[in-house]
């Protein structure tokens, strides 16, 4: 059985973003790149099915040169391949078309997904990918279990769980919850420098989707301290309130 | 001795040429190196940094637990070999790793404790049978180790222990008792000095459930709460005869020996709980508000915050610098050679100047930094409510255990003396061709190199009067002591500095900033301590004489510091941390 993971190279939520002098994109000096933490529920789930039911797992990834990181923590982590496919776009249906190419050469049982990328947060690629290759998904799972050319997920919404059940092959997408996901031993470390992450080009196809501008958040206006008794503040936190926050 | 490229041993810096002698600094760490201390990184901030409270609470069962998780994934094994189940990473891999365990000083005392000082005295000094005995388990956390030197009476004089073995038959008999032992609240195997026939200092492992051993209650100390500190005693407790560690009579090589590597290991654990210090000192100081605007703003705090960064600066280029020196002649003594283990000792030996000076410089160091921290925070950093309170506790040990600084500022200073004694270390005497150099870091390197001068002049001319006795006079030997100190870390951070401008460094700014605000201040500190160390060994017209030879070997005028620590501020401010990430 042959388990495929996609993880994508994120900045690290710690990161204080700056945009770039393109006004699109972010400054790269102070990023640290990370995988996006979905993706690591993703391939958590991949690496306990292979040790409790023996499988292949081939971690992919979409993006540059310095994305092979991500590639070489999956395989300290115990994937057993890495596949960058290099190239990069922002439009989603471009990556899961590269994906899907690849994984219907690839032909695995599996295809795990983080539910989103961390950062972007469009949540379209894993759904895209089982639509691409006409394959069930299960998305923002919690629980997977497998039986015979089956599966079992669950689904939790903020009304509650929802199970589903399908055929193998399918996709899923990884939710928080779904697991804990492990630590990359020093022996994993070691071991992954010795394996080789192949390298393609991604089959992206013409992007229909660019990003124009990048704005950071409004600075939050600090905070006021108002003056005088208790009846002077009362009075014109009120007046605050309907004047210039108009919410009365 | 003209020190050079070829010639890098222990002391060499105070008569090399600066630049003169290769310096490893920390941005040339390998790929391989920054995964490591990536994974031993997301290994404490998962791990031990949420746990920080409970660890303090002293919770034994909690910390063998996360010291068994350390185990798992390879923590704990770094120096042991292959052979033994262990990785046998490089010291600058290790470096790394010790900075992310220093975050939680607690945790970090019982990781230090068992992987350095309980479990290298086998790995040093252990039989082929005892290492593929403990070795294998202490690697994995299955057994964790403690080191038992000291005893009630006999603390920095070691050699004085009372603990007593007696061989009766085919079982060593241990009688006595030790003090302050760290993990001995759950270590399952103890490295124990003990003198055979009240005589020969030697060293045996004890297991936790030998007859006659016993753990006493945990002490209740003024920091580090959280490790586990007791008594042993042992009543006639009975242990096989080939739990001898290493040869009877030779255990003081063992003793002194591992607690040079425990020097290192320290330097480098305070300088990652600093950086931790600085993070949430520059988070309160930029949220404090009086007057009308952040704390951060006004001159004096941001001297504090601009101080703490170029003392972690300085820490962090000395360390790497010194573990630079020590990797490489570790790295040529393979453990497949059969006497590896005794040409590793030799350079950990060599270069015991640079380990006690590495414990010492760094232990003050964060005492600073915690005490500034104390002080940025106000009346707050005297509450328990507030983090700086616990650094402030926390870090007094540094400056008590292996080795007090006392003790290794007179093993410093003993090293000075005997190498100028024997000629290894030719001091100059004279104030001709005073070095001096133009351009960027200009001034400092010029400080540096007359620093070494003054140095030189100062212990030369004090031994031709006093001879080798000159460390019994311990005032005038602990300021030769810091003026080695003074200039070891001056120039590891200069050379450093420099270093980075060479290579474009995003840093290098930075770097400069932090190299000339030390050794603007630096500098005249060896100065000061030339002339009172003279003063120690000269009177009258002699004394006179040296005075006026010192002052010929001038400094350079002072740079700004005000100017520099303002840049140094902004960016830390700007960053919220140590700007440099080192992976």
């Amino acid at each position: 059985m042959k388990i495929l993971v996609a993880v994508k190279q994120v900045p690290d939520s710690e990161t204080k973003v700056k945009i770039a002098a393109d006004g699109k994109s972010l400054d790269p000096a102070d990023v640290k790149w990370i995988t996006s933490p979905y993706d690591e529920y993703a391939l958590e789930e991949a690496l306990r099915l292979k040790e409790a039911k023996g499988a292949e797992v081939v971690a992919v990834c979409v993006g540059e040169e310095k994305a092979k990181d991500v590639l070489r923590n999956a395989l300290a982590l115990g994937a057993d391949q890495a596949v960058l496919l290099k190239g990069a776009s922002e439009d989603p249906l471009a990556v899961a078309r590269a994906l899907a190419a690849f994984a219907q050469e690839l032909q695995p049982a599996l295809i795990l997904f983080g539910n989103k990328a961390f950062g972007s947060d469009h949540g379209a690629v894993g759904a895209m990918v089982a639509e691409l290759m006409g394959l069930p998904q299960a998305t923002l799972i919690t629980k997977l279990e497998l039986g015979e050319g089956t599966f079992r997920a669950e689904r939790e919404g903020d009304a509650g769980i929802e199970v589903v059940e399908g055929s193998l092959p399918a996709v899923f997408t990884a939710q928080k919850g779904l697991n804990e996901p492990r630590y990359a031993s020093l022996k994993g470390i070691m071991a992954a420098k010795k394996k080789t992450i192949e390298e393609r080009e991604a089959a992206l196809g013409e992007p229909a989707l660019a990003v124009r501008t990048l704005t950071l958040p409004a600075a939050r206006p600090e905070g006021r301290k108002l003056e005088g008794d208790a009846a002077a503040q009362a009075a014109t936190l009120m007046g605050l309130l309907r004047d210039e926050a108009k919410v009365l | 001795m003209n020190a050079s490229q070829d010639t890098i041993f222990g002391g060499s810096f105070l008569v090399a040429p600066l630049g003169s002698q290769p310096q490893f600094i920390p941005e040339e760490l390998s790929d391989d190196a920054k995964a490591v201390g990536q994974a031993a990184r997301e290994f404490v901030e998962g791990e031990i940094i949420p746990n920080d409270a409970a660890i303090d609470k002293l919770d034994l069962e909690l910390s063998r637990e996360l010291l068994g998780k350390a185990g798992e994934l390879g923590l704990l094994s770094l120096e042991i070999p292959e052979a033994f189940e262990g990785m046998d990473l490089d010291k600058l891999t290790g470096l790394l790793v010790l900075e992310e365990l220093g975050r939680q000083a607690s945790f970090s005392v019982s990781y230090g404790a068992h992987t350095g000082i309980g479990t290298l005295p086998i790995v040093y000094f252990g039989n082929e049978e005892q290492k593929a005995k403990y070795l294998p388990k202490l690697g994995s956390g299955e057994w964790l180790a403690a080191y038992a030197l000291t005893e009630p009476g006999a603390g920095s004089d070691a050699m004085n222990a009372k603990t007593v073995a007696t061989l009766d038959g085919d079982t060593w008999v241990l009688n006595g008792s030790k003090m302050w032992i760290t993990n001995a609240g759950f270590a399952d195997v103890f490295v124990v000095f003990a003198k055979v026939d009240g005589r020969k200092f030697s060293a045996f492992i004890v297991e936790k459930n030998d007859p006659g051993f016993s753990v006493a209650a945990e002490e209740h100390k003024l920091g580090i709460k959280g490790s586990s500190t007791r008594a042993l005693t042992f009543e006639n407790c009975r242990i096989p005869k080939d739990r001898l560690l290493g040869e009877v009579g030779k255990g003081h090589r063992i003793a002194f020996g591992i607690l040079a590597i425990g020097r290192f290991k320290l330097g480098a654990g305070c300088n990652g709980i600093a950086k931790e210090v600085l993070k949430y000192t520059l988070k309160y100081t930029g949220e404090r508000q009086q007057f009308g605007k952040s704390i951060n703003t006004f001159g004096l705090i941001r001297k504090y915050l601009a101080d703490m960064g170029v003392r972690i600066f300085v820490a962090e280029s000395m360390n790497f610098r010194t573990l630079g020196y020590i990797n490489d002649g570790m790295h040529a003594a393979s453990w497949d050679q059969p006497d590896a283990a005794k040409q590793k000792m030799e350079i950990m030996d060599e270069f015991q100047m640079e380990a006690s000076i590495m414990k010492v410089w760094d232990s003050e160091a964060l005492g600073f930094i915690a005490d500034d921290a104390v002080q940025c925070f106000g009346g707050y950093g005297f509450s328990a409510e507030y983090p700086p309170e616990k650094i402030y506790r926390d870090n007094r040990i540094n400056r008590l255990f292996e080795g007090t600084n006392e003790i290794n500022r007179m093993i410093i200073a003993n090293q000075v003396f005997k190498k100028v004694g024997n000629g290894t270390l030719a001091f100059r005497k004279d104030a001709g061709d005073l070095p001096a150099f133009d351009g960027p870091l200009g001034r400092a390197k010029t400080a540096v190199e007359r620093a070494k001068r003054m140095l030189q002049f100062a212990v030369a001319s004090a031994l031709e009067v006093t001879g080798q006795k000159l460390i019994e006079n311990q005032e005038a030997s602990a300021r030769a002591a810091d003026m080695a100190m003074e200039i070891y870390t001056m120039e590891s951070a200069v050379v450093r500095a420099d270093k980075l401008a060479a290579s474009g460094d995003r840093w290098a700014d930075f770097a400069r900033d932090c190299a000339e605000v030390f050794a603007n201040e630096g500098a005249p500190k060896v100065a000061a301590h030339a002339r009172l160390f003279l003063a120690e060994v000269l009177e009258g017209e002699a004394l006179d004489a040296a005075l006026a030879a010192l002052d010929a070997i001038a400094l350079p005028a002072p740079v700004a510091g005000s100017v520099r620590r303002g840049r140094i501020a902004d960016l830390l401010i700007e960053k919220g941390a140590y700007p440099i990430d080192l992976f």
